[in-house]
């Protein structure tokens, strides 16, 4: 049975940078992820946006580390290598009543932290984004649009270079403590021994939470749709574009991606089953409709994709939960509970991160990890490289000469390099995140097959073990005859 | 870095661009090259293992690599250069073409560019069907290269969306492997493929095309366990109660193709947005000089042998404009009227001879094609039956073209 000091449950954005922080210290960290890869869940599907903080509610953890993670973005991008543009973003408004609630956002952002803040006119607004429609707008300079792939991967790569190890395609199955004190951790594939258990299960937080014996946390599901559209209208919009947000959600908006894509959504459809990704008809209908409204340049031609996540809803005994929880309760010793991390999950892992090492490092007092390296090189994409830079790339590795993804022009040692990453997937969604092959127009239509048959290569896969994105989820049947 | 100087660099080794190249080179251009990103030329062909290649162009029937073959050799014959797994990255309007390769990232400096890079498939992603996004939905080329290039099977009961000619072939292809082909459901009320596909590939097999019908939803959350089929009206839109749900491990889409564009715009080449190609006149020049267009990347085509009738066409055209024979401005524009989905070239000039390529827009029986400028009828052809899936080419005669008038294409 593997013996950790910290079982971190949960690869996502958070659990991630809860692993990269306690690698800070002398521990022995293990990661346990149900799913073949960091980013299948809600840190994968989600608007990618830097929040400025305004939006949430005075005193709360949410708008306090959201603003605490934004302002320090910057540090963390280029530590780790992250796509990052502090774009700014503007809340457009048309009525009277838009108005008043923009004037209240704008209150509660300044006690919040938030900065920079200011309400603008048309002139200005058409000056920052030309093609919205809209009359005002209150613009927030410090809100921004991220790689969350790469961020989850990178916050899990500097992890693992700093000695955690990750679990994949482990789902927890059940906890328990032990005579000793430690807790044996229960998965699909095999049992774990931990003095420490922090909970980072997303949409799994609640089963975990009762697993570890804390109860009176439930929680719904949100689906938001989005469409991606095509790099084409890109350069139509340089900032997101949100509409007034309403007490409970921020509305649909649309949001430029640091790659020059553009994402249209998401909306709020009330679920219960939050494994179900699928996407309705109505909902995407509705996503041009109102979104057009805004910004009136989706046309059905440059749609490259759609996809959902979803927002969980959180209750508690009280009702309605409005904040994150990162708790360490007395009665159930060594263990980190988070609950509640909904958006902006994304802007506040690692400040929340930071919250939960904390309640750790008061109690257990670990000793600093003074090999602690916080950088990480994401691949080195032959597409961003000017010609010198790319013939030189070539002359030191002949694998850069191959273009394999045409859409992206990402060459044969941009795969290798993810095929080879430091966390170990095999699947086709593992090297999308990680290359953005397979995400242009032609969504693999060139590239998957080349890509398919070099994971078979290099990790000796027979042809129906290459796997989609989930376990599960093979490629292909077989061999022809 | 090196920046050579090429007379033409062809870029794509499919059908188009080897038929340009041999038509070039009899004409006397010897400073050629071809630039191709796979390891062998051929283009889309090397994965048609079917026959029916060639009836119109060699009055034989060919398999697709049989047919490629035949220009390869000529190629050869005639000592032509081509590089091989060398991609095209980047093309300027002034004809600046870097390629990538293991050897070197390859810069020239050529007079003319002849496009050929063919086309790519029409995705999930552009038809936005609801669902889940489980692995086991292929476009039918795809499918195709897995099982004739790579030799692995995709399922083994499968659904086909759209009935363009490379569905239809995969959905024999994959009875002949063992598969279970459940149906092939087309939104159309008519076939988008070729009625000769229709024919040996469902017919002959036994599976079932259902007009006017439509995937309406992806079902399953790691691999495709089922799709929801829906009748469709005559807008296309789903009829509320006539869905059907098939179980099933594959999806397989042929909704069609689009010319590959990326070199083009960055050249500043102009497209057409019905073809989704560029636009050109009766030589297959683009709005960009110098740089030319033919086969799949300016238009779609059903039969390979158009695409090497057209690139060889192509070739005058290139040949006069390396002479500085600039031909008077094109401007006399070509319209697609009543009837007609397309018509290319979108514009000529008074001394050129054009073959006027177009699609009808609906199958139609006893119909007249007419060719008009003004007042004047230049040409005008009578068709027993027309398909959309099948082009239909007009040769114009240069003397009959008078005014600098707009012409129109029209169905009568
Ligand atoms: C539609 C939408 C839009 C959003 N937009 C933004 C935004 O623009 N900006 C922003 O800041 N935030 C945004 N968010 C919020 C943000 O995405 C989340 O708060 C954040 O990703 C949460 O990270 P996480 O690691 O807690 O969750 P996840 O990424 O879901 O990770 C949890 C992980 O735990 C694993 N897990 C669950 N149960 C188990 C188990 N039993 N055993 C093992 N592993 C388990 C899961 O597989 C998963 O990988 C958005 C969220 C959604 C859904
Ligand atoms: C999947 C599929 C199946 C078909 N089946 C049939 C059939 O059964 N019968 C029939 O008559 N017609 C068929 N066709 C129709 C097709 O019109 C022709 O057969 C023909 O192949 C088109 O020729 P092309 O030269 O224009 O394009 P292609 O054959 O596609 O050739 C284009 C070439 O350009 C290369 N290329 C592209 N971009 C670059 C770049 N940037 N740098 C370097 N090289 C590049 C490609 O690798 C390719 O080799 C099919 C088409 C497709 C897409």
């Amino acid at each position: 049975m593997k013996k950790y000091d910290v079982l971190v449950i949960g690869g996502g954005v958070v659990g991630s940078a809860i692993a990269r922080e306690l690698s800070r210290y002398q521990l022995k960290i293990g990661v346990l992820e149900k799913n073949p890869d960091v980013c299948l869940e809600m840190s994968a599907r989600n608007s990618a946006v830097l929040h400025g903080g305004f939006a949430y509610e005075i005193g709360t953890n949410k708008a306090a580390l959201c603003v605490e993670g934004c302002m320090e973005f910057d540090e963390v991008a280029r530590e780790l290598d992250v796509p990052f543009i502090r774009t700014g973003k503007v809340l457009v408004g048309n009525t009277p009543e838009d108005m008043e609630s923009l004037k209240e956002t704008l209150r509660i952002g300044k006690i919040n932290g938030a900065v920079g803040l200011e309400i603008i006119d048309e002139k200005r607004l058409k000056e920052l984004v030309p093609a919205v429609e809209g009359s005002f707008a209150l613009l927030s300079p410090m809100s921004g649009i991220l790689d969350p792939f790469q961020y989850t991967i990178g916050l899990a790569e500097n992890a693992v270079k700093n000695g955690a190890r990750y679990h994949l395609m482990r789902e927890v199955t059940g906890i328990h403590r032990e005579e000793d004190g430690t807790y044996k951790v229960e998965t699909s594939k095999e049992d774990f021994r931990t003095k420490w258990v922090i909970n980072a299960a997303g949409l799994g937080a609640v089963k975990i939470s009762e697993m570890l014996g804390i109860t009176g946390y439930k929680m719904g599901g949100t689906r938001g749709h989005y469409i991606v559209l095509d790099k084409a209208v890109g350069d139509l919009l340089p900032m997101p574009v949100y509409p007034v947000p309403s007490t409970t959600y921020m509305g649909i908006h649309v949001t430029p991606t640091v790659e020059g894509n553009v994402t249209v959504g998401p909306d709020a459809d009330r679920v219960t089953d939050l494994a179900n990704y699928g996407v309705e008809q109505h909902n995407m209908d509705y996503l041009v409709e109102d979104a057009s409204t805004l910004w009136p340049h989706i046309h059905r031609k440059d749609f490259i994709r759609n996809y959902a996540g979803i927002q969980p809803t959180w209750l508690d005994r009280e009702g309605p939960m409005k904040d994150f929880v990162i708790e360490a309760r007395e009665d159930v010793p060594n263990t980190v509970n988070l609950i509640g991390i909904e958006s902006p999950g994304l802007t506040a892992a690692l400040p929340v991160a930071r919250r939960a090492v904390q309640l750790l490092v008061e109690r257990e007092k670990p000793e600093m990890n003074s090999n602690f390296d916080p950088t990480r090189k994401r691949i080195q994409r032959f597409a961003e490289a000017t010609p010198e830079e790319q013939a030189e790339l070539i002359r030191e590795n002949p694998d850069y000469g191959e273009i394999i993804c045409r859409c992206e022009s990402v060459t044969k040692a941009e795969v290798l390099d993810a095929i080879h990453n430091p966390l170990g997937v095999e699947t086709m969604i593992g090297m999308k995140y990680r290359t953005r092959s397979m995400m242009g127009r032609c969504q693999g239509g060139y590239c998957q097959m080349r890509i398919a048959q070099l994971l078979q290569e290099e990790k000796g896969l027979d042809v129906t073990q290459v796997l989609y994105a989930r376990e599960e989820s093979e490629l292909f049947s077989g061999r022809v005859r | 870095m090196n920046t050579e100087k090429k007379q033409v660099v062809i870029i794509g080794g499919g059908p188009a661009g080897l038929a340009a190249a041999v038509a070039l080179h009899d004409l006397g251009v010897k400073d050629l090259l071809i630039v191709e990103r796979e390891k062998h030329l051929g283009g889309i062909l090397r994965q048609c293992i079917h026959d029916g290649f060639g009836l119109t162009r060699f009055k034989e029937s060919l398999s697709g690599p049989e047919y490629a073959r035949r220009f390869i050799d000529e190629v050869e014959k005639r000592n032509i250069s081509y590089i091989t797994e060398t991609t095209v990255i980047e093309l300027t309007e002034d004809r600046i073409v870097r390629a990538a390769s293991k050897k070197g990232l390859l810069t020239w400096q050529a007079d003319a560019v002849v496009l050929s890079m063919g086309c790519r498939e029409r995705t999930r992603g552009a038809l936005q069907i609801p669902g889940e996004r489980p692995g086991g939905v292929y476009t039918a080329g795809v499918a195709q290269s897995y099982i004739n290039l790579y030799n692995t099977m995709v399922g083994k009961k499968v659904v086909i969306l759209g009935s363009g000619d490379i569905g239809l072939i995969m959905a024999r292809r994959l009875t002949l492997e063992g598969a279970k082909v459940e149906g092939v459901y087309e939104i159309l009320p008519y076939p988008s493929g070729l009625e000769r596909n229709v024919e040996q590939c469902l017919n002959d097999f036994g599976i079932p095309l259902h007009l006017s019908h439509t995937v309406t939803k992806i079902h399953g959350g790691r691999r495709v366990e089922g799709v929801t089929i829906s009748q469709v009206d005559q807008e296309r839109n789903p009829i509320p109660g006539k869905e059907t749900y098939i179980p099933c491990d594959t999806l397989v889409l042929s909704v069609g193709l689009i010319p590959e564009n990326e070199l083009s715009k960055m050249a500043k080449v102009e497209l057409d947005s019905r073809t989704n190609g560029p636009r050109v006149d009766a030589s297959y020049q683009t709005s960009t000089p110098g740089i030319f267009a033919a086969g799949n990347v300016l238009h779609v085509h059903d039969l390979v042998d158009y695409v090497s009738m057209e690139a060889e066409r192509l070739a005058k055209g290139v040949v006069d404009h390396l002479k500085g024979a600039t031909s008077k401005e094109s401007c006399i524009p070509v319209l697609a009227g009543e009837g007609i989905t397309y018509v290319l070239p979108q514009q000529i000039g008074d001394d050129q001879e054009p073959l006027l390529s177009m699609r009808v827009q609906r199958p139609a029986e006893n119909i007249a094609v007419v060719v008009r400028q003004g007042e004047k009828e230049l040409a005008r052809l009578e068709l027993e039956e027309a398909l959309p899936a099948e082009m239909i080419q007009i040769l114009l005669d240069p003397e009959k073209i008078k005014s600098d008038q707009p012409m129109e294409v029209y169905v009568r």
